[in-house]
């Protein structure tokens, strides 16, 4: 036991991605055996406890990746280009699954895998075709500080679209999409609520060992380049 | 001739949900030890490299 808490000490990014497993593991048993079953949209609501972390997380992705740019233009901070790419890298993978299990939720509740009429959905795909674009952007330039500037600025421009997403359902006269957070709390059971908070911590965690393990990844290519162009 | 398909039902829906989120994690993970393999490949040539210099 010893060994295990100091080998996680030493060792942050596997602490947290024990947590995250820990965490999400107690989501999946809280979800199926704790959560009450919803008496409006029956089992299928289940969904949400993953559907709207996963959701949470993408725009914490975008979020975080837009504060790594605005070091990089502020600051000049070099490293924090790089942190800024693999936030948004992971941003895109969220945002993904989160269109991917929306999808499959609304053709259990609706009856339809997609559909346009709805601003919350729209602005979501918006907002992750945005950031898709980012890549294009960000690999047609030639390595440097004038593609870390022009990364940044973009990263920058996508964040404004996160709070749009996220209030387009609460400025819609006319919704099916479900309005669970409101301006009067959570509109839901103390259990589910408690529920989805701990399926949210988990896909934080989640989240930031994607994010340690990618960004470690990407540092350690880039010292392998750096000391095969001293070997030749 | 085939037999009539019922539409999926709810835990369906649910578990290919789960199973995507799953499946998703799983396919990251694989990715990065591709990546961790072709880093320590080239790390080792790098050694071997730096070896033979003296």
């Amino acid at each position: 036991m010893a060994v295990v808490s100091r080998t996680l000490a030493q060792n942050r990014v596997a602490a947290v991605g024990l947590l995250a497993t820990v965490l999400l593991g107690s989501a999946v048993a809280l979800i199926f055996f704790y959560a009450p079953t919803d008496p409006d949209q029956g089992f299928s609501q289940r969904i949400f406890y993953f559907h709207v972390p996963v959701a949470l997380t993408a725009y914490a992705c975008f979020g975080w990746g837009a504060w790594k740019a605005l070091r990089v233009l502020w600051k000049r901070d070099e490293a924090a280009d790089l942190e800024s790419y693999v936030a948004i890298h992971q941003g895109v993978i969220f945002g993904a699954l989160t269109l991917l299990t929306g999808s499959i939720w609304a053709k259990a509740s609706w009856g339809v895998w997609w559909t346009w009429s709805e601003n919350q959905l729209v602005l979501f795909l918006v907002l992750f075709l945005f950031y898709c674009a980012y890549f294009m952007l960000r690999f047609s330039v030639e390595p440097g500080p004038s593609r870390a500037n022009m990364s940044a600025v973009y990263a920058l421009f996508g964040v404004v679209l996160i709070p749009i997403s996220f209030l387009a359902i609460r400025l819609s006269q006319k919704f099916i999409h479900p309005v669970v957070f409101t301006l009067h709390g959570p509109q839901m059971a103390g259990s589910q609520f408690f529920t989805f908070c701990v399926s949210l911590a988990g896909m934080l965690a989640l989240f930031a060992t994607l994010y340690a393990v990618e960004l470690a990844g990407k540092r350690a290519d880039a010292d392998i380049r750096e000391l095969r162009a001293l070997l030749s | 001739m085939s037999a009539p398909q019922s539409p999926p039902s709810e835990w369906q829906y649910v578990a290919a949900a789960y199973l995507v989120v799953f499946v998703a994690v799983l396919a990251w993970i694989a990715i990065i030890g591709a990546k961790l393999q072709r880093l320590q490949r080239q790390l080792a040539e790098l050694v071997r490299r730096a070896a033979d210099r003296g």
